[in-house]
């Protein structure tokens, strides 16, 4: 799985094309204890995150497997919407099509209320969508989607216990259902929005400080409410 | 002036700065990020905003002065300087960008000059207020005043 960071400690790549909000992201992770790396475009975050089209060569010529290609294991990328050349919703595209990085939890963030461009970036995969200028409250919001991955990742490394998988296929109905559980938690996390209500209803108590956010500016709270789609929630600023 | 004396100041100063639209809820925010670890956090995004805004400001002018105007180039740089003014609670700066930007779609030139001259206008109050309420700053901490000014701001 590549050069692991420490358990106790998430690395978010931030990438955004505005030094102003490259500084500003990175204040912001680093408030709430992350190891932070941030870059100016969409094929630099690629470029770190070890993503190849076809090739599979470091430069120096020693040919690795996707898996190892990693600068650094990133817990999770966050990336403004509207860049030159490739937009953050081109690199998310790219993240959940590559069969080595699709697991990496990815937030998109926009200065711009879009509707139309939310729901794709939803749809795509992407974890939240946050609404500029991004505050604590929505940094707040990273870390369960950030320990769901450790979680997982943690799953695939571990050997399930020989016991279960050793035994004939022919079991007695009460025995194979442990045996199914092994497998499930990877492919609902990379394929599927993920089917775990204490994450959804994490985020409604935050609501409050999204509206307040809205009424400040003298924008509608109507606005700035956000849809449900099953278990992503759109943040709305 | 007594260290009361100038923490007061800039309390009106700072009061005033919001009730009068040139700052917004974002500024506020920038102070809660600043501490022991990076003391210096307002100042440097404000300067860098400075920077960016001038370069910004001066790509527009002369876009705006070429015999063919490239109206799409001009939208980028003003959707540039509403993230930044917007990023940094420069509130009066980011909404003279709204206009703007209408009449960059519209591709009204007199409209766009009309309105780079109000951006001009925004962006230089705002740089003054912001270089007085730092200096006042700069004045408190000399005086042995507390630098933790989120705490009054909030």
């Amino acid at each position: 799985m590549g050069m692991a960071a420490s358990d106790s400690q998430f690395h978010v790549l931030a990438v955004d094309d505005s030094l102003i909000d490259r500084k500003l992201i990175e204040r912001l992770l680093k408030t709430s204890s992350y190891i932070v790396t941030t870059v100016d475009s969409g094929s630099k975050a690629l470029e770190y995150l070890g993503w190849h089209e076809d090739d599979r060569r470091n430069t120096d010529g020693t040919s690795v497997s996707p898996q190892n290609q990693q600068e650094a294991e990133v817990n999770l990328v966050i990336t403004d919407y509207c860049m030159p050349e490739m937009t953050g919703y081109d690199l998310l595209k790219k993240i959940k099509e590559s069969s080595s990085l699709r697991n990496i939890p990815v937030v998109i963030m926009s200065s711009e209320n879009v509707p139309s461009r939310i729901n794709r970036c939803l749809e795509e995969g992407a974890e939240e969508f946050f609404l500029k200028p991004v505050r604590l409250s929505d940094v707040n919001k990273l870390k369960p989607h950030m320990i769901k991955t450790k979680k997982q990742d943690k799953r695939e490394s571990t050997p399930p216990p020989p016991p279960l998988l050793s035994q004939p296929l022919p079991l007695p109905p009460q025995s194979q259902p442990p045996q199914l559980q092994q497998q499930p938690p990877q492919l609902t996390v990379a394929q599927q929005p993920p089917p775990q209500p204490t994450v959804a209803q994490q985020q409604p108590p935050q609501l409050s400080n999204n509206k307040r956010k809205g009424m400040d500016e003298g924008l509608p709270s109507p606005d700035r409410t956000r849809p449900r789609y099953n278990d992503l929630t759109v943040v709305s600023n | 002036m007594e260290v009361n004396q100038l923490q007061r100041t800039f309390l009106e100063y700072t009061a005033a700065l919001f009730r009068e639209g040139f700052l917004d809820s974002q500024f506020t925010q920038l102070y809660q990020l600043q501490d022991e670890s990076n003391p210096k956090f307002v100042v440097e995004v404000v300067s860098l905003f400075f920077d960016d805004s001038e370069r910004l400001i001066n790509d527009l002018t002369r876009a705006l002065d070429e015999p063919i105007v490239d109206f799409k180039k001009i939208d980028a740089h003003v959707h540039q300087l509403k993230g930044s003014s917007s990023s940094i609670g420069a509130h009066r700066v980011k909404n003279s960008c709204l206009p703007f930007r209408d009449f960059c779609e519209a591709q009204n030139t007199d409209g766009c000059l009309r309105c780079l001259q109000q951006v001009k206008q925004e962006y230089l109050l705002i740089k003054n207020k912001l270089e007085d309420l730092f200096q006042l700053e700069k004045q408190i901490v000399a005086a042995g005043g507390s630098t933790n000014l989120v705490e009054w701001m909030l």
